[in-house]
């Protein structure tokens, strides 16, 4: 198995990857399970190999990785290939990386395809999105639980997360930058009449919407996206803008972790062929911690961030403690508004004092509230 | 039933008008185009009524739409008739808590059935014996017409005919699915041609179209299965003396299984398996002569044989003095004195097993997915565990928002069913087969297996808990 195979004998193709320039892309590739086996001793090469992490983090973090390793038997890393694309803005969408993709956008609805662990991913999103959006209604229709909400779908690739959504009541709104997905999206919701009425998609990015939809909706969900995000915080800001009054952000990303370098960009990508190389930039992974205080500097206050983990075996997702591979985030909007009064504060312990934004009121832009 | 607009297959659209346009091939027009249902239903049997009806009622299932689709007529009794049905079934608590799950069993309590506390087998060639009971004085099961379960689904179904919409005398005569996967240009679900050439789609067929199911073979499913050289006869039968009629006798000849259940202090019911040749016998034969070979068929010792005896005494000795209380007191199978007129009916006897229950949008239940030798009376039990295995899964999936045709969770359910089905389906085969010999070396086997699986109680205990189900 792959696990046998050494990390650190890819130390010389680090330098690929830290180069930008060297995007190989492949569209097909063999369906592996992306985990493996790894050893402490291995990943220890791995790290030596790669000064500047030393530098930048220093041996207590390598300490805390050691930690993580022996206390997972088997690590299991699911290295997303479907991966979008993102960007808040569309002049900073990279127009080669969008076509890694394209070639992919067909294989969105194979189930048992390349994005089965996306597919097998719904297990734990779509019940982490209901759940939490429940909690803030008093009651709801047991056949359509989210009847009567708002949904923005960031990234929505081929719509495998949109779609659910719709199918549980929602009124989603999927967005990507690639036509492509758009398409592919829209034709697959097209068979089934329900979803048709339900779920509408654009190929824009969020900054394009973001005008037109303020604080229009009950929840934003950027799954997987936020990884290929230039400016996380402008992205964020995008999101929130979108979300009305105690509205909820959902994000699920790959923390920015040794674990995740290795596993992911080293492993994935360099030695077992994965993922394509260049999928990921190890530099835009954002840790928890480091999404948190984004979250909560931007009005945003963090409800939960919980692990999640691949069993390549079962092919499936569970909830962990380790955060140290993928995570899942909400985070609230605060109630208070420029124009609504400081008691109508809901925001948790740690929220900061809610910016003051521009209040463009909203009714601009009414064909997306309907 | 709410007519849902379909959207027709864009197959027939030229590719580059398909290209063209963001939204490719969507045409809606309610008249010409199929209905899209969430769930059909193929076979309105006991089992696929019930799966329609379970599904009607499941909290998650409110906004769903579900066809059910019967070959035969409505089934709803005017008043209950006073005659007992000739088909009756044994039906396990768990089963009867299925249909308490969704209202039905109200309906049957209010009708009638008869619960019973005990199940006596015993052997035709030996005294051996196992006596199945429940300490808490629980039942073991009740004896059902299969007219009154028909009646109780029938009921059930028209209180959630906003969502499940019945059509009887409709016979489904074709099935169509969709490629591997769906980013095909073809519509992603199953269709389904009616006998009067009407068409429709499904996102989830579920075949209950018994056991030579059309589903199953359109689908390209294969089953392995074989015909018993035996059919079985059925009949009412009227006790000599009316009695408290709480056990389900059960007694292996070497020509195959008799059974009697009980359905009122008066009244039982027969199954009696045998060769072909000898259940036309017992058909034709008058009325008087049948009551005689069915007290005979229970109270002969013909069969037994010197060495036998001699063997079942010595192992009932060792077991009596190893386990003082544990051996059961034999009891006596009370005699028939007359069968009811034209209740007596013939049903050849199989065994079938389909090796796989789904595919992608395709799930089997009930005899469409397996057919079992009725010695264990638990073919309808069998299916009504399907459904509630199904219904669990499904549920979920409906409320995670998924596809329900998607195979993550069918395989869910084939996996939990296939492991239950296939031991019951060997063990009754076993059975069958182990019962069918004269043979000394295998009637004893039989006997003393018999007598100490009657001596092991957790042994015996699990059987209950296993047939219970
Ligand atoms: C003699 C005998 C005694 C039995 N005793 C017991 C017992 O004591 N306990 C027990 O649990 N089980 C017993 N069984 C078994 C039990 O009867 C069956 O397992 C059960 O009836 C199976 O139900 P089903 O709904 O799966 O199939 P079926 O009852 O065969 O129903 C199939 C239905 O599908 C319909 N159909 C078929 N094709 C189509 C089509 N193309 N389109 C539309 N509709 C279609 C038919 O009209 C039928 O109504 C016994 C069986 C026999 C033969």
């Amino acid at each position: 198995m792959w696990g046998g195979r050494k990390l650190s004998c890819s130390g010389r193709r680090f330098l690929g990857v830290l180069g930008s320039g060297s995007r190989a892309r492949r569209a097909e590739r063999p369906r592996l399970a992306p985990w493996a086996v790894f050893s402490d001793v291995q990943l220890i090469c791995t790290l030596q190999n790669k000064p500047w992490n030393f530098k930048e983090y220093g041996t207590m973090c390598i300490k805390s990785c050691r930690m993580t390793f022996s206390s997972l038997n088997r690590i299991e890393i699911y290295w997303p290939p479907w991966t979008q694309p993102y960007s808040s803005s569309r002049t900073t969408v990279d127009s080669s990386e969008v076509k890694t993709f394209l070639a992919l956008a067909h294989k969105w609805w194979d189930e048992e395809g390349v994005y089965a662990p996306l597919h097998s991913m719904n297990d734990l999103r779509v019940p982490f999105i209901r759940d939490n959006l429940l909690k803030t209604v008093a009651n709801h229709h047991p056949g359509k639980p989210l009847f009567g909400m708002k949904i923005l779908d960031v990234g929505c690739g081929g719509g495998l997360l949109t779609e659910p959504l719709g199918r549980l009541g929602a009124s989603v709104f999927g967005i990507d930058p690639v036509e492509e997905n758009i398409k592919t999206a829209q034709h697959h919701k097209a068979f089934d009449p329900v979803l048709d009425k339900k779920i509408e998609y654009r190929a824009c990015s969020l900054e394009e919407i973001v005008q037109d939809t303020e604080e229009t909706f009950d929840a934003v969900v950027a799954s997987e996206v936020v990884e290929h995000v230039a400016d996380l915080e402008a992205f964020i800001q995008c999101c929130c803008q979108g979300l009305k009054p105690g509205g909820s952000l959902f994000i699920t990303t790959i923390n920015k972790t040794q674990l995740s370098y290795a596993l992911g960009i080293v492993f994935s990508e360099q030695i077992a062929g994965i993922v394509p190389k260049g999928t990921h930039t190890w530099e835009k992974f954002v840790s928890p911690e480091k999404l948190e205080s984004i979250l909560e500097s931007n009005g945003l206050s963090v409800q939960t961030v919980a692990g999640m983990l691949y069993n390549p075996f079962s092919g499936c997702w569970h909830w962990s403690k380790h955060t140290s591979l993928n995570y899942a985030a909400h985070a609230v909007k605060s109630v208070a508004a420029d124009r609504s009064g400081p008691a109508e504060l809901v925001a948790e312990e740690g929220a900061e004092v809610p910016q003051a934004k521009a209040s463009t009121p909203a009714g601009v832009h009414e064909e997306l509230r309907k | 039933m709410a007519a849902r607009l379909a959207v027709s297959r864009c197959g027939a659209l030229p590719a580059a008008a398909r290209r063209g346009s963001l939204v490719p091939c969507r045409r809606w027009s309610a008249g010409s185009a199929d209905a899209v249902y969430d769930v059909v239903v193929s076979g309105g049997g006991m089992v696929g009524a019930a799966m329609a009806c379970a599904l009607g009622h499941d909290i998650h299932f409110h906004d769903k739409k579900i066809l059910l689709l019967e070959a035969g007529p409505k089934k709803a009794l005017e008043k209950l008739p006073e005659m007992y049905s000739n088909r009756v079934s044994s039906v396990s608590p768990g089963s009867a808590t299925l249909l308490s799950s969704f209202g039905a069993w109200d309906h049957v309590c209010n009708m009638r059935y008869r619960a019973f506390r005990r199940m006596q087998v015993w052997d035709g060639c030996s005294e051996a014996l196992i006596m199945f009971d429940k300490d808490n004085l629980d039942d073991m099961g009740y004896i059902v017409e299969n007219d009154v379960i028909m009646h109780a689904l029938t009921k059930q179904l028209e209180a959630v005919s906003d969502r499940v919409t019945v059509l009887y005398r409709s016979r489904a005569v074709g099935y169509s699915w969709p490629g591997p996967f769906s980013m095909a240009d073809s519509s992603p679900w199953v269709h389904i041609t009616l006998g009067d050439g009407s068409t429709l789609q499904t996102t989830l067929l579920i075949g209950a179209d018994g056991h030579n199911s059309a589903v199953r073979q359109a689908a390209g499913i294969p089953s392995v299965g074989w015909s018993y050289d035996q059919s079985a006869v059925v009949a009412t039968l009227h006790l000599s003396e009316a009695t408290e009629n709480n056990v389900a006798w059960q007694r292996f000849l070497p020509s195959g299984p008799i059974a009697l259940l009980p359905l009122s202090d008066t009244l039982s019911s027969l199954v009696w398996s045998t060769s072909h040749e000898h259940a036309a016998q017992l058909l034709s034969m008058h009325e008087e002569e049948f009551v005689d070979a069915v007290n005979s068929a229970f109270w002969s010792d013909a069969n037994h044989t010197e060495l036998i005896s001699s063997a079942t005494s010595a192992l009932q000795f060792a077991v009596a003095l190893l386990k003082p209380t544990k051996a059961s007191a034999r009891q006596l199978p009370p005699s028939v004195a007359r069968v009811d007129a034209n209740s007596r009916v013939l049903f050849p006897l199989g065994l079938g097993h389909a090796a796989e229950y789904v595919r992608p949008r395709l799930a089997l239940i009930g005899d469409a997915a397996h057919r079992v030798h009725p010695l264990a009376g638990q073919g309808v039990n069998m299916g009504f565990g399907d459904i509630a295995s199904l219904l669990r899964h499904l549920s979920t999936a409906a409320f995670n928002g998924k596809d329900l045709g998607s195979m993550s969770h069918l395989t869910r359910y084939e996996t939990d069913r296939q492991r239950h089905n296939t031991a019951l389906l060997a063990a009754t085969d076993l059975l069958k087969r182990l019962y069918s010999s004269r043979a000394a070396p295998l009637v004893l086997l039989r006997t003393w297996g018999l007598q100490a699986t009657d001596a092991i109680s957790p042994l015996k205990e699990q059987i209950v808990a296993f047939a219970s189900k």
